[in-house]
């Protein structure tokens, strides 16, 4: 049995979280950097991507602000830190999902 | 911009941290010295402001630095007050070209948004911690 048929789809899940989280967090520590472009990762196209084995790059895109502002940059905190809360609640669910196989496989192996 | 290799989520919060601290200490000098007068338009004191700049890494994550410490253009304010001990021989003063509005209100920025940062830095900490402890 190899790994991907153990945890199925969470492993990649947990891993596009956890480079979604970086680049989330990238955009609220640049949020006061002159021409900074805040970037977001598709997680829909980026996990259909990493199923057919390619790279999430082309599922990352420029996020379009609300209210550009006159530097020129585009972060807008209270859309990060939704974007970012929502995306630890999702890495924690993709977490409980895993810890529910594990336990269900190491039942089984002591025969509980 | 410059290029780093591979930033964790620690490096990010914490230099964008270092880079909000910075802007405090800017902050906290202007309004330090809001109230001083010169003799002379050369020597008067002129507001500091740090100037950001993103660090990106190659895998699309980004931190930030200060760049330098600027001086703003707002020039100081002349004022005719013969009878000040340090006026020249027009009899002016000049009063140091700082907003204390607009450095209150930059205070108050600085720290929410370092405040976010520390956020950031608990939700990843706990989260990294929770992952750490699968099948335990």
């Amino acid at each position: 049995m190899s790994s991907d048929s153990l945890f199925g789809i969470h492993a990649t899940a947990l891993k596009l979280r956890e480079q979604r989280m970086g680049m989330l967090a990238s955009n609220i520590a640049n949020a006061a950097t002159p021409n900074y472009k805040a970037r977001d990762l598709d997680f829909g196209a980026a996990l259909a991507l990493a199923e057919n084995g390619q790279s999430s790059e082309a599922a990352v895109s420029y996020r379009i602000p609300i209210q550009p502002s006159l530097d020129g940059n585009t972060v807008e905190l209270a859309t990060e830190q939704t974007a970012f809360a929502e995306n630890a609640l999702a890495y924690r669910s993709s977490l409980s999902f895993l810890q529910g196989r594990i336990s269900t496989l190491s039942r089984a192996l002591k025969g509980e | 911009m410059t290029m780093v290799t591979n930033l964790s989520i620690f490096d990010i919060s914490g230099r964008a941290m270092a880079a909000q601290l910075v802007r405090m200490n800017t902050t906290a000098s202007n309004m330090a010295n809001s109230g001083t007068v010169s003799g002379n338009e050369a020597s008067a004191f002129r507001a500091l402001k740090p100037v950001f700049r993103t660090v990106m890494d190659g895998d699309g994550r980004a931190t930030v630095a200060v760049d330098r410490i600027a001086t703003s253009n707002v020039a100081p304010t002349k004022r005719h007050d013969p009878s000040h001990p340090l006026a020249d021989k027009e009899g002016n003063v000049w009063e140091a070209a700082v907003d204390s509005a607009a450095e209150l209100v930059e205070m108050m920025e600085t720290a929410r948004q370092y405040q976010n940062n520390v956020q950031v830095l608990q939700t990843a900490k706990g989260l990294i911690s929770e992952t750490l402890r699968l099948g335990q």
